[in-house]
């Protein structure tokens, strides 16, 4: 037999070259995403075909009856088509309607209003978007932009792409989190992992500079703001604290530059009525000037709309004026994280930014100022992100001396009697982590109980996010408070929340995944599976034929391992057999049969199953081997 | 779909030889602490050990950190679902579990309060506080009620600094009290003091909170 290659315990052999597919990093941006690969540790963004920019805005233009067109060119149809563009779909990512009324001044489309009934279930809907003639979910809208990424990575490639990396805001909850996993498995990409938005950055830097100590990433994109305090120590990335607003971004100072050409309009005679195509246009004025004012001190803008045209000008001054207010929250912010983890500015050794916005001056002044030190800016504040996802991805598939450790971002809680938040994991609690509460009945013979999950730091149900109810049903009766229901909070390294309670005396239980809510539920989803990718069913056909394989030949090689230490033990026949059962289920594995591989995997078990026995067994003597009686009761017992 | 249930998969230590488990992938014998199979190299469930075993410690309130923190690092670059990414299904769900486990350990031994709650459980005590409980110590609950106060009249944030320093300082002195408590057995004493520290943990949170309410106004 040939020799085993045995590697350390822990340590993940290289697969093979033929399963070792390729892994893209994605930044799936409110205003722009890049797609990045990473190869030895080194990471680069995937540029167009003419090598141009490395920014694909994240914007979509559905024509009538046409395919989707993603981008750049979906950006150019705004003046014309704006009613069939949507833009900043990820502020909607996993928000209910009642969010969306927040902001809902803010976007340039018209959302669906669910009908009465439905609101009236008392679940919270996912908003959906009228853009044309079709009715569309933020998800299905960030799956275009997710296929569009894949796309170019495929070109660029010319290899294919299925498996990616994608990151979210830290701040993300876990509906938005959800939400966006469910868009890669509409655009058929499978996600190796979530990963923070931040923690990818410090990841980009880290490796670059490789450098140990506390450092701050803060990060302001178009339309979400983090901040994230990570340790670095020995390769272990450590998150330490993370804050954030989920609705405050570079778009903010769009709009308030938008606001103030508006009023001025208004104090010269121009009375504005605006629709969705002249907001969008305006904007796109406003983002222009936002930009020249990073490096002038001062521009001028002609603003023509319904027909009457405008010279404004902007001084650099006015405009920081207008957003001193929303950059002082995110100071604010950031303070109240270094307390949280109990670090003062000056303990910080470095500062990353992160984001297009943090390319106006004066958000960078206010960054320097809190920390007292120039942040880190050498790389590209747009491409960082991707570049960070890239090398978690080629972590992920081929192994790396690098380990991220993440925090949960909000506090995870239920509702208890008078609508207060009992928290079971705590903000800034490192996952993946499983934690339990036991609750009990308040009135005599109860036999449901409600379990409303909730996300948030507040101490009120109605403060918090709504994340999932459902009831345990069954409970056997008993008086009041003698039940002992047990509700266990599971959140995956995705930071992704499973919810499971039980009742102890009899272990009736049920579990959630926390998704249907907020995410799509599994019908729609299916149906949006059939209805926008054809290939949907081979894709997960593959990915369960691949899962197969790999835990055959984990089967072959533990077999394997086994005969090789204990192969003294091994009778005569019972080799033969387990070598036929090899032979069979590599055969199989060489084929595309996922049934035959399964079968064939159990046939090895049964032809080993009298070699394992007889290492038991062979152990057991060992152990018990030169003990007397009372050791041997004691172990019994 | 291969599915795999939480509770499933750490069935397989063999209840008559507790010493001893089946490694779920080679079937051959494992220890019961082990975190990969000596044969196969498969990852093992986390199994039932205590926190303190599962850092090489005694059990003893006063723990290193730092030396913590060390293994606890180590462990995770073992363990973390990062390192079972193109892994099966199954051995993803058992790394998650070790993770979520290892994370579970850390995170009590870290917080001197869940710390001697957890060394309290172990010698078979039920500490204070729970659900439903009530603190009948007369000078803990007027010492918890003046410094309450004096965080509500303070205004300005030099006077919460203070305030924090020097709630942080008797909360040092009294983790050092209830460490005596637990090393002489004295846990009726060790009760009562674990409450104290909660109260004085407690209290500077809500002071640094303050404080930050007061720089953001």
């Amino acid at each position: 037999m040939a020799l085993l290659k045995i590697h350390e315990p822990g340590q993940t052999p290289l697969p093979h070259e033929d399963e070792r597919q390729l892994a893209v990093g994605i930044d799936l941006g409110t205003t722009n995403s890049v797609v990045a690969i990473s190869n030895d540790e080194k990471p680069e963004v995937l540029r167009d075909k003419s090598g141009g920019t490395a920014i694909v805005p994240s914007v979509v233009y559905y024509g009538e009856g046409a395919d989707p067109v993603v981008g750049e060119a979906a950006r150019e149809q705004i003046n014309s088509h704006a009613d069939r563009v949507v833009s900043s779909v990820k502020r909607l990512m996993g928000r209910g309607l009642a969010d969306v009324k927040s902001i809902a001044g803010t976007l340039p489309y018209h959302v669906e209003v669910p009908s009465e009934e439905a609101t009236q279930s008392g679940e919270p809907m996912m908003v959906r978007l009228n853009v044309g003639d079709r009715v569309l979910t933020p998800v299905e809208v960030s799956a275009d932009i997710l296929r569009a990424l894949r796309a170019r990575a495929e070109e660029s490639l010319e290899k294919p792409v299925e498996k990616a990396v994608i990151t979210v805001p830290a701040y993300f909850d876990d509906g938005a989190r959800t939400a966006t996993k469910d868009a890669a498995k509409l655009a058929g990409i499978e996600v190796l992992r979530l990963v923070n938005e931040p923690t990818a950055a410090a990841l980009a830097y880290g490796l670059d500079n490789g450098a140990e100590g506390l450092y701050a990433v803060y990060d302001l994109g178009g339309g979400t703001f983090d901040i994230s305090l990570l340790k670095m120590q020995k390769g272990v990335f450590q998150v330490k604290a993370t804050g954030g607003d989920t609705a405050l971004g570079g778009d903010d100072f769009d709009h308030a530059i938008a606001e103030h050409l508006l009023a001025e309009r208004k104090d010269s005679g121009t009375v504005d009525s605006l629709d969705a195509s002249d907001a969008k246009r305006l904007l796109q004025t406003a983002r222009k000037v936002k930009e020249s004012l990073t490096g002038a001190d001062s521009t001028d803008i002609t603003v023509s709309l319904g027909g009457a045209d405008s010279t404004h000008t902007m001084t650099r001054a006015t405009f920081e004026a207008m957003i001193a207010k929303l950059i002082l929250r995110t100071i604010t912010i950031t303070e109240q994280v270094l307390d949280d983890a109990d670090i003062l500015a000056d303990d910080v050794k470095g500062v990353v930014l992160v984001g297009g916005s943090t390319r106006v001056p004066a958000v960078r002044k206010a960054v320097a100022e809190l920390f007292e030190q120039e942040p880190l800016s050498n790389i590209d504040p747009d491409e960082v992100v991707a570049l960070g996802a890239a090398l978690q991805a080629e972590a992920l598939t081929g192994g790396s001396d690098n380990l991220l450790l993440d925090v949960t971002p909000l506090s995870l809680g239920l509702e208890t009697m008078g609508g207060i938040v009992e928290k079971v994991i705590d903000r800034n609690t490192p996952i993946p982590v499983a934690k339990a509460q036991e609750f009990t009945t308040y009135q005599d013979g109860q036999s449901a109980m409600m379990i409303h999950v909730v996300q948030g730091e507040r101490e009120m149900v109605d403060q918090c996010r709504s994340l999932a109810r459902f009831a345990l049903t069954g409970i056997p009766s008993m008086a009041a408070g003698a039940a002992r229901i047990k509700v266990t909070f599971n959140v995956d390294a995705d930071g992704l929340l499973t919810v499971s309670a039980r009742e102890e005396t009899t272990g009736t239980e049920q579990e959630v995944a926390v998704k249907p809510t907020y995410g799509i539920n599994e019908i729609d989803m299916a149906n949006m599976l059939r209805e926008s990718m054809m290939h949907a069913r081979e894709d997960m056909e593959m990915r369960l034929l691949t899962e197969a394989r790999v835990e055959a030949r984990r089967n072959i090689l533990a077999v394997q391992a086994a005969i090789n230490v204990d192969r003294p033990l091994l009778e005569r026949q019972d080799e033969d057999n387990i070598m036929a059962a090899i032979a069979k289920l590599e055969a199989a594995m060489s084929g595309e049969d996922r049934d035959l591989i399964n079968q064939q995997a159990e046939a090895l078990e049964d032809a080993s199953r009298p070699f394992a026995e007889a290492r038991m067994d062979s152990r057991i003597r060992q152990a018990l081997a030169g003990r007397n009686v009372d050791q041997v009761n004691e172990f019994g017992s | 779909m291969h599915s795999v249930s939480n509770t499933g998969i750490s069935e397989t230590r063999t209840a008559e030889h507790p010493q001893h488990a089946v490694c779920w992938s080679c079937k051959g014998p494992v220890a019961a602490s082990a975190l990969f199979c000596d044969t196969c190299h498969a990852i093992q469930p986390p199994g039932q050990l205590d926190h303190f075993t599962r850092f090489g410690l005694n059990r003893d309130f006063i723990i290193d950190l730092d030396a913590i923190e060390a293994t606890y690092l180590k462990q995770q670059q073992l363990l973390h679902p990062d390192r079972f990414a193109s892994k099966s299904p199954r051995e993803q769900a058992l790394s998650s579990q070790q993770a979520a486990t290892l994370n579970g350990a850390f995170e009590t031994l870290k917080n001197p309060v869940a710390r001697a709650e957890y060394l309290l459980r172990l010698a078979g005590e039920e500490p204070e506080g729970g659900e439903g409980h009530t603190v009948n110590d007369p000078a803990l609950l007027m010492e918890a009620m003046e410094m309450r106060e004096a965080l509500h009249d303070a205004v300005d944030r030099a006077t919460i600094d203070t305030m924090i320093k020097d709630t942080r300082k008797q909360a040092r002195a009294c983790e050092q009290d209830v460490a005596d408590a637990l090393a002489q057995n004295a846990y009726d004493r060790a009760k009562k003091l674990t409450t104290r520290l909660r109260y004085l943990m407690k209290m500077t949170e809500e002071a640094r909170a303050k404080k930050s309410r007061l720089a953001a106004a």
